[in-house]
């Protein structure tokens, strides 16, 4: 492999990769997902707050292939713009985390020194509270409501990328390019955006996928509690929390949206898996080291 | 007496106890802040609808907001280390005591559901690893992936919905005290117990499996092997045994989280622990038991890090030799 150049490198990773069914289907899965929530507004076959009394509580049928709930609104189309809310949260703000975590790490662990002990203080202060209790300690701050949910999400994921990016920053700076490259009088941010930030990508890349997972699932739980998306905008925690009192009447008011954050959290779980295989080898990701749900 | 003093074992519960401070420390400062980084007034956000002027300052001082924030911050580290945690904006009871009645429902939750996590995922994650990349390895991976993509309060409620309301076996929600109602205690946590401990049992068997597998991959163990032991042998008494350390690590991690996590799950069940009352103080902005719950749950959390931690260096001398 070390004989291989870049180029041919990642030709030999794609094809690994592609060589695992599971993470394949899981890929094409979450491809689906992505489009369906790009278009899920113009797909819709009604309204997600069309109220239809009528026909409330009503079984899946071919009109509404998810069933109604209690106010017969139409589950599917729900279920298919809550899911849009969710990736949005979710992308939005893990990319919030791979960002400062990124930075925060890279520099820990390239400066060393004072700079590292104060960073790493902070993030380990960070990781003395469980996720929902930090991300409901700044819902507390902040007053529930989209952004809230997002920079809550955003700020309980930081650290995972702090520590990761930190730790491969320690393995990579000792290579012999890097310390050549220091030599010759290269400048330090140089350094890191050319030699640092590429080489420890991999183990960032699979992290970000299992962080996704866990995102999704944050949100469900912070909107499932009411302190997440706020109505009318729906969203599948949400709707599964209402469906509380309706479990033996109407099943499909539980089962539908809470199979769709099942799939899309497997997805991006078994995605995870499957890329860290071919990309971080030496399982330098914590797998869910001190469980990130 | 000094030479117990320099023993390393000594020197390394030194040192982790001083990081634990340190980390308490910068929990306590993060405590403090929360409700100092509220936009607007606290006091004013949490009394709401029920805002006058009267009760406005009659709070606020009762709170000690009024007062400057340097002599705020050092009254609530003196007041944390008595145990005095301040009152409740909702009801005026004191925090300390609303914790203290909150814990043991949590306590029980926690130890039933990583009991009933044990009893699934040792025996999983040790087959599963015994029979690397075969079809049985392959079902236990996926049915643990499964386990830890499922929304934890989405399998309570499927629970609630096939073992209480259809079936009728068990109630849907509520809790009766261990030592009050043994019978009644253990028909409520069932289900509750069931949600946690299933989630926790699919993260451990993935912990159990890649501990086995580090451990039979190592010299001794071939050793053992090729010195002709019976199989058995070289799997339990060599293998096993070993992998069962890291295993305890995270076993004390799953505890902690558990304990800190169970939020949605007591909300599900209807479950008066600590979880449940975060929720109820975060919707009510009732910062002191906010504080006071984030404070108790990052201390317990803390604590139980400690133990594994000093546990696994009693029992494999290379963690502190390192």
């Amino acid at each position: 492999m070390s004989t291989l150049t870049g180029e041919s490198t990642r030709v030999a990773s794609w094809r690994l990769l592609l060589r695992n069914p599971v993470t394949v289907v899981s890929a094409a899965v979450l491809g689906v997902v992505v489009v369906v929530a790009v278009v899920a507004n113009w797909i819709t076959p009604f309204g997600v707050n069309d109220v239809d009394v009528p026909n409330a509580l009503r079984a899946p049928s071919g009109e509404h292939w998810f069933g109604t709930d209690e106010l017969g609104r139409d589950v599917f189309s729900r279920v298919l713009v809550a899911m849009q809310a969710s990736m949005r949260v979710a992308v939005v703000s893990v990319a919030f985390a791979v960002v400062v975590g990124v930075m925060v790490g890279v520099i820990a662990g390239y400066r060393g020194g004072w700079v590292d002990t104060v960073f790493m203080r902070v993030v380990d202060v960070m990781f003395a509270f469980p996720v929902l209790l930090l991300a409901l300690a700044v819902v507390a701050i902040l007053g529930p409501g989209t952004t809230t949910t997002i920079l809550a999400i955003g700020i309980v994921y930081t650290p995972i990328f702090a520590r990761v990016a930190r730790a491969s920053t320690l393995s990579v700076r000792v290579e012999p390019y890097v310390q050549m490259s220091r030599a010759m009088g290269t400048g330090s941010l140089y350094i890191l955006g050319r030699h640092i930030v590429p080489n420890i990508a991999g183990p960032l890349i699979v992290q970000t996928s299992l962080s996704l997972a866990f995102a999704i699932l944050s949100e469900a739980a912070l909107s499932f509690l009411g302190l997440g998306i706020q109505p009318p905008q729906p969203s599948l925690g949400r709707m599964i929390f209402d469906s509380q009192g309706f479990v033996t009447m109407a099943w499909w008011m539980a089962v539908f949206p809470g199979a769709t954050i099942f799939v899309i959290v497997l997805a991006f779980n078994l995605v995870g898996d499957g890329l860290r295989d071919v990309l971080d080898p030496k399982q330098r990701t914590m797998i869910e080291a001190r469980s990130q749900r | 007496m000094t030479a117990a003093l320099t023993h390393p074992i000594t020197r390394f519960i030194a040192r982790r106890l001083l990081y634990s401070l340190v980390v308490l420390a910068g929990v306590l400062v993060a405590v403090f802040a929360l409700v100092h980084l509220v936009p607007g007034d606290p006091v004013r956000i949490a009394l709401g609808t029920r805002y006058s002027p009267e009760a406005y300052s009659a709070l606020r001082s009762a709170s000690g907001l009024d007062r400057p924030i340097v002599e705020q911050f050092f009254g609530y580290l003196a007041s944390a280390f008595t145990g005095d945690l301040g009152v409740s904006f909702r009801n005026g009871d004191p925090v300390t005591v609303t914790l203290l009645e909150r814990l043991p429902a949590t306590v029980s939750l926690g130890v039933v559901g990583i009991f009933i996590a044990m009893v699934i995922a040792l025996p999983a994650g040790i087959f599963s690893a015994l029979r690397e990349g075969r079809i049985s390895d392959a079902i236990v991976r996926i049915t643990s992936q499964f386990g830890v993509s499922i929304p934890d309060f989405w399998l309570g409620i499927l629970l609630i919905a096939l073992f209480a309301t259809t079936l009728g076996w068990l109630p849907t929600s509520g809790y009766r005290p261990l030592l009050e109602d043994p019978a009644g205690w253990l028909r409520h946590i069932v289900l509750p117990a069931l949600t946690v401990g299933l989630v926790a049992a699919a993260i451990m068997t993935r912990y159990v499996r890649s501990a086995v597998l580090e451990v039979a991959s190592m010299g001794y163990v071939r050793t053992a092997r090729s010195k002709g032991l019976p199989p058995r042998v070289v799997t339990f008494r060599h293998t096993v045994r070993n992998a069962l350390v890291p295993v305890l690590t995270i076993t004390g991690i799953q505890l902690a989280t558990i304990l800190g996590g169970v939020i949605v799950v007591e909300v599900v069940f209807a479950w008066p622990g600590l979880g449940r009352l975060v929720y109820n103080a975060v919707a009510a902005r009732d910062y002191p038991v906010i504080q006071g719950a984030v404070l108790l749950i990052a201390t317990l959390f803390l604590v139980i890090n400690l133990i594994v931690d000093v546990l696994y260096a009693v029992v494999d001398p290379r963690i502190r030799l390192a």
